[in-house]
């Protein structure tokens, strides 16, 4: 397959020669010789070594730093370290073109605006009409109607149309049967950011629902009629129960600092804020200083005196803050070099990493049990309803409900609980250059949530966690616009779906590579027999070394039991059809196909090795020449085949350790 | 009650005297995995016995007494409480109390018994209490077992040093085997055939292992086919305070090697230790009288230190805080995973002396009946593929183990939950199990056995039906005839109807080593063992098992 590239990207800035190159992600412990590329949208090195030509592409947008340590006799040093997670070591020489080298990737890794990124250049090579259609390939609507929505319980509402009530929601949503759009904008201007609460879920065989908003602006003695009436209408849509949970997903101490101010004013509240400045260790969650002030004077959460017939609930998940630095904390224990055990253990223990996955898994396991064991429906707010509440929604439905475990229904829950409900892509995943206290690995947590369950349920989930990797590779990469922005409006703005393409189809064309061979359907049964019900003892947490260790830098590739029960299922399927055609096995019997070394693999990934055979290539008809043929490194090995010297190469010596 | 008659009158007979209460009714089993039941227990000499008394199930639970590690008994006046009973359930309880015994198993299983009435409850316990540490191997139950499916004249044993020896034409020209040992007067824990090198006789042996701890004179464990080079092993040099030397035995390893050559001591002491080691009576190969071989020097925990650390994991994966910081700071103090992190990697290092440097290779600690066998076998594994096979790995067993005097009857007397004062105990057999299981788990193709075979093992070891663990060594098992009165457990795992379900339905040979990664992400906790009774292990085992199903589907499509 040929990928086509834009002449915008054909640009080519600066080459250097003589670059030593090191992969440290994929374990490669000696530098290789090349010359480096610097294009408008990637980094390419390509190796001098005349059998291999190994080329790696860089997507500048997958560059969240480039370090330069301070320069040695031998030359100076770049290090490249990637949203994904690889780290990449370049060597070069001469000291100028280093620094030249650093402001290029300085200036080409940080777009400060929209137009600038990749996905607005990217071309698969799809047509028009192809391009639209793959926009249309996830249909939320079509989603509801599986759950059974509209019905005489929940309603479609026009009221957010053009994005008037609530910017950062869509502008189709389902809200109580017995909530008119009165009762709805009147919530709407008690609750942050204007989102009311909506429909996420809704459990046919309990008639309970997940729903979601965002906190209540009742801090200092506020109530609102309307946002009363609304939670009663909620309580009333589900026939089957007489209260609703209200599930706050914000540590307790929160909620202690408002009950203690709960009857003060706004503007005793403004004056506590610029007085007491110790208190503001509490919630750096809320920004800037400046305008916590305000923002503070208004939140809360719902009051009990106010609220008949519902029962609160408070789940500590931390703030986007302590979860950016948790996260570094466990990317610096997966780059620590031949740790010990105890190293390792405490590093894992004082990142607090697994704590907070426990914490989302939690709430998760929570909002599932009320809807599916007891019948009650649960609304989920956090501060403005679009990290922890988006978490612990989605972690609730896919324990609830079998089709969100498969490909396509997963796919389904991301655009419906995190693209469609207004979650900060943008912002949180440092797609252009903007505040740095704005990003937080908050879809991180929840693809890890999925993958700590499919480790706890190998049979459970149609994908693999190779699936997941992708999707938070393209969630940070910017290749196409699925991920763009920071909500429906922005996106309809930007006009992206003319503009860029989306990443479904692309994933969805992959999916034998995606494919859990254990998957054991069961949309069969009925909804309630599909519940997982996870343990959550902190034992059935792990680290997740796929995600922090891509090619797991001291490990060489391992034997994988899936890709060869794949290789297995996909032989099989093979040798039946050719008993059904009574056609001869070909010669040399069955062999085993991994689907990894699978050719022809269209190279959409951002970062992406490739090795041709061809002979050197002249510099100017490079970019040109290497888009025919390429194929993805070849992951994985079978017993049968590995060179025990390399091997060993990968290892190290025990004599070291 | 099938199970109890099966001929064991004799056995009824002679512990009598420790059973006043053979059965009792209505008593509530809890146990884990399952809902609470009301049966009938009965105590025999070797078992408990809970017969399910709900309708349409007729449940046996037969728990071998030897697997419980510990109990605790609790007992109450119910009078207080009878308010709480119906009148048919006052009248029935008020002639006495009620007590509760928690069962807490070798297998990390924990149950609980509640028993009506106060002094059946404390019988019952008494004889859990004397019958499962009966100290007298003969009285234990493999003398007793009577499998309808084996038959008595059945050969015990896999493999042996003669058996080894002759499978292995190329040793002949360098090495021979040695009846020395034939009456065990030598060295009492040797098996009486052991491999040494040609050149050196019987009498210079007899020499050498009064130089080595408890007459472990070096011996042939391992032979590497693609280099010729060999893994031997054996106990201490007893050099002392004063650097005793011994000719013979420098004789005897100079004649491993060839003149030119050159060998490795791994010695699993550190350096410090084996200074030590040398004020009582122990000591080291030192450079200058043996000056061909390298030593290396790799500490790993044994005796005690092992027995603590697996105390304090199995007391870690039992707390129920939910608390992420309390966990994972209570794995890290067991210690656990250093210690098999340690053990793969001191087995990384020896087959790396012999497969990639070439080089034959003595391992030894102090006695040469623990972590010199661990790091032995490991490394046989990471090396050879015959070992990697079912039947390979427990041959592998059964000469590096059994036959090779691992006292399994001291290491093994106890587990994680005992109260008694730890004398010898200490699983090193176990920390074995888990380090195979590490390997299993990192390749799981190139193992020809399932997560199952290291499950039972990890259980036989400590209290079984059969013969094969019992006893510290081949002279013990002689003395009181096992390999005559007792079943052999590996033949029974090898039984066609049991294969299957030991096997790994993935394994694909190859004939490269496995050199396993001892990255700490790399080693994980073996839940499959230490958190076996914890309700989401089902979800594994039925993985396993759809993993089964695949490949014999597989295997029919392709076979049609």
């Amino acid at each position: 397959v040929i990928l086509r590239r834009t002449t915008c990207s054909s640009q080519l800035f600066l080459s250097v020669e003589n670059v030593r190159f090191l992969d440290r992600s994929s374990g490669q412990r000696k530098a290789s010789v090349g010359t480096l590329y610097l294009s408008a949208t990637h980094t390419i090195f390509v190796e001098n070594n005349p059998e291999s030509r190994k080329e790696t592409w860089v997507l500048h947008s997958l560059v969240s730093s480039v370090d330069r340590p301070p320069p040695t006799p031998s030359g100076s040093q770049l290090i490249l370290r990637c949203k994904d997670f690889h780290v990449f070591s370049l060597f070069i020489q001469q000291e100028r073109e280093c620094t030249e080298i650093h402001t290029a990737l300085n200036r080409l890794t940080r777009p400060e605006s929209y137009s600038e990124l990749y996905c607005l250049s990217f071309n698969p090579n799809v047509n028009i009409e192809d391009r639209a259609q793959s926009w249309s390939f996830i249909d939320l609507m079509s989603d509801y109607k599986r759950m059974g929505v509209p019905n005489n319980l929940w309603v479609h509402t026009a009221a957010n149309s053009e994005y008037k009530v609530c910017d950062s929601y869509p502008s189709e949503l389902f809200v109580p049967k017995s909530a008119p759009p009165s009762i709805i904008v009147g919530s709407s201007r008690f609750r942050s950011r204007g989102r009311f609460p909506v429909l996420s879920y809704f459990h046919q065989d309990t008639l309970a629902a997940v729903c979601r908003c965002s906190q209540p602006l009742s801090g200092f003695s506020g109530r609102c009629h309307e946002d009363e009436m609304m939670l009663q209408a909620l309580m009333k849509s589900n026939p089957g129960s007489d209260y609703i949970y209200v599930v706050d997903t914000r540590p307790k101490r929160w909620m202690q600092w408002c009950k203690a101010r709960r009857h003060w004013t706004v503007e005793q509240g403004r004056s506590l804020l610029w007085s007491d400045q110790s208190r503001f260790s509490i919630w750096r969650s809320d920004g800037r200083l400046n305008a916590m002030a305000n923002k503070a004077a208004g939140k809360g959460y719902e009051n009990e005196d106010h609220y008949s017939n519902i029962k609160l609930q408070f789940i500590g998940i931390e703030n986007i803050h302590v979860m950016r630095s948790s996260q570094q904390k466990i990317i610096d224990v997966g780059e620590m070099r031949s740790p010990s055990m105890t190293d390792f253990l405490w590093g894992l223990e004082n990142s607090g990493w697994l704590k907070h996955i426990k914490a989302i898994l939690d709430a998760g396991v929570f909002i599932a049990r009320a809807v599916a064991d007891e019948g009650v429906s649960v609304l989920v707010h956090c501060s403005d309803g679009w990290d922890r509440t988006a978490q612990a929604c989605s972690v609730a439905s896919i324990l609830l409900d079998p089709h969100y475990r498969t490909i396509q229904g997963f796919m389904v829950l991301i655009e419906k609980d995190w693209v469609s409900f207004g979650h900060k892509f943008s912002h949180r995943y440092a797609h252009l250059d903007g505040d740095p206290r704005e990003v937080s690995p908050v879809l991180d947590q929840f693809l890890e949530c999925v993958w700590q369950l499919s480790e706890q349920f190998p049979c459970a989930f149609e994908f693999n966690q190779r699936f997941l990797i992708s999707i938070h590779t393209y969630v940070y990469s910017c290749q196409y616009g699925t991920f763009l922005g920071n909500s429906e409006k922005e996106r309809r703005d930007m006009r992206l779906r003319d503009r860029s393409h989306s990443v479904w189809p692309q994933l969805w064309k992959d999916r034998s590579k995606y494919t859990n061979p254990l998957y054991q359907n069961q949309l069969s049964q009925n909804q309630s027999q599909g519940v997982l019900r996870p343990n959550t003892s902190p034992y059935c947490f792990k680290m997740w070394k796929g995600l922090y260790h891509h090619m797991d830098k001291s490990v060489p590739p391992r034997q994988s039991p899936a890709d060869f029960l794949s290789a297995v299922r996909e032989e099989s399927h093979q040798l039946e059809e050719e008993l059904t055609n009574h056609q001869e096995v070909p010669p040399g019997g069955p062999a085993h196909h991994y689907p990894c070394s699978r050719q022809g693999i269209q190279h959409t990934h951002p970062i992406h090795v490739q090795h041709t055979h061809t002979p050197p290539l002249k510099r100017q008809t490079y970019v040109s020449t290497c888009n025919s043929g390429t194929h993805p490194p070849v992951s994985t090995w079978n017993s049968g085949t590995h060179p025990p010297g390399d091997l060993m190469s990968i290892c190290g010596s025990y004599f070291r350790t | 009650m099938c199970i109890m008659r099966q001929g064991h009158k004799e056995e009824l007979m002679e512990f009598s005297e420790h059973i006043k209460t053979a059965n009792v009714e209505d008593v509530v089993l809890h146990q884990p995995l399952h809902p609470p039941s009301r049966g009938t227990l009965c105590i025999t000499g070797h078992h408990l016995l809970f017969s399910d008394r709900e309708e349409n199930s007729t449940r046996q639970i037969l728990l071998l007494l030897r697997n419980i590690d510990a109990i605790e008994k609790s007992v109450e006046n119910l009078l207080g409480y009878s308010s709480l009973f119906s009148k048919a359930d006052y009248s029935k309880r008020i002639s006495g109390s009620s007590g509760t015994i928690t069962v807490k198993c070798k297998d990390l299983r924990v149950l609980q018994l509640d028993i009506p009435g106060m002094e059946q409850c404390l019988n019952i316990a008494h004889s859990i209490e004397t019958l499962s540490c009966l100290n007298d191997v003969s009285e234990m139950y493999p003398f007793f077992y009577r499998p309808s499916d084996l038959s008595s004249q059945d050969q015990w044993g896999l493999s042996s040093s003669e058996k080894y020896y002759s499978e292995h034409k190329e040793l002949h020209k360098r090495w021979r085997l040695s009846s020395v040992n034939r009456d065990y007067s030598v060295c009492p824990s040797y098996p009486p055939a052991v491999i040494v090198p040609k050149d050196i006789d019987d009498d210079t042996l007899k020499k050498v292992a009064k130089f080595r701890q408890s007459g472990r004179f070096p011996v042939l464990c391992y032979y590497h086919r693609k280099n010729g080079m060999v893994i031997m092993r054996g106990g201490q040099p007893l050099t002392g305070a004063n650097r005793k030397r011994c000719r013979e035995d420098e004789l005897l390893l100079q004649a491993v090697i060839d003149s030119s050559d050159k060998g490795y001591i791994i010695d699993t002491r550190s350096s410090q230790q084996v200074q030590q080691a040398r004020m009582t009576g122990g000591g080291f190969e030192s450079k200058s009288s043996y000056s061909c071989w390298k030593r290396l020097h790799r500490q790993m925990e044994k005796g005690k230190a092992l027995q603590e650390s697996l105390i304090k994991l199995v007391e870690a994966c039992g707390d129920e805080s939910q608390n992420m910081d309390r966990w994972l700071s209570k794995l890290e103090n067991s210690k656990w995973l250093s210690h098999v992190q340690t053990a793969l990697s001191t087995a990384g290092l020896l087959a790396e002396c012999v497969e990639r440097d070439g080089h034959s290779v003595l391992v030894h600690g102090s006695e040469g009946t623990d972590c010199t066998l661990l790091v032995s076998t490991l490394a046989q594994l990471i090396m050879d593929p015959c070992c990697r096979t079912l039947e390979g790995f427990l041959a592998l067993l059964e000469r590096e183990w059994v036959q090779a005097g691992h006292p399994f009857q001291l290491r093994c007397a106890h587990s994680a939950y005992s109260h008694v004062r730890l004398q010898q105990e200490s699983p090193v057999f176990l920390l074995l199990l888990d380090c195979v299981w590490q390997l299993w788990r990192q390749f799981p193709l190139a193992l020809g056995f399932s997560e199952a075979l290291l499950l039972r093992l990890a259980t036989e070891a400590y209290f079984s039906n059969y013969g094969t663990f019992l006893c510290n060594n081949d002279q013990e098992r002689c003395a009181l005839g096992v390999k005559e009165k007792t079943y052999c457990l590996f033949h029974s795992l090898l039984k066609p109807t049991e294969k299957e379900h030991y096997t790994n339905p993935l394994y694909e040979p190859t004939d490269l080593a496995i050199w396993p990664s001892v990255h700490p992400q790399s080693l994980q906790l073996w839940r499959g063992f230490f958190l076996r009774w914890t309700p989401q292990t089902r979800h594994l085992e039925e993985a396993q098992e759809e993993i089964r199903n695949m490949v014999i589907e597989w295997g029919k499509v392709a076979l049609s």
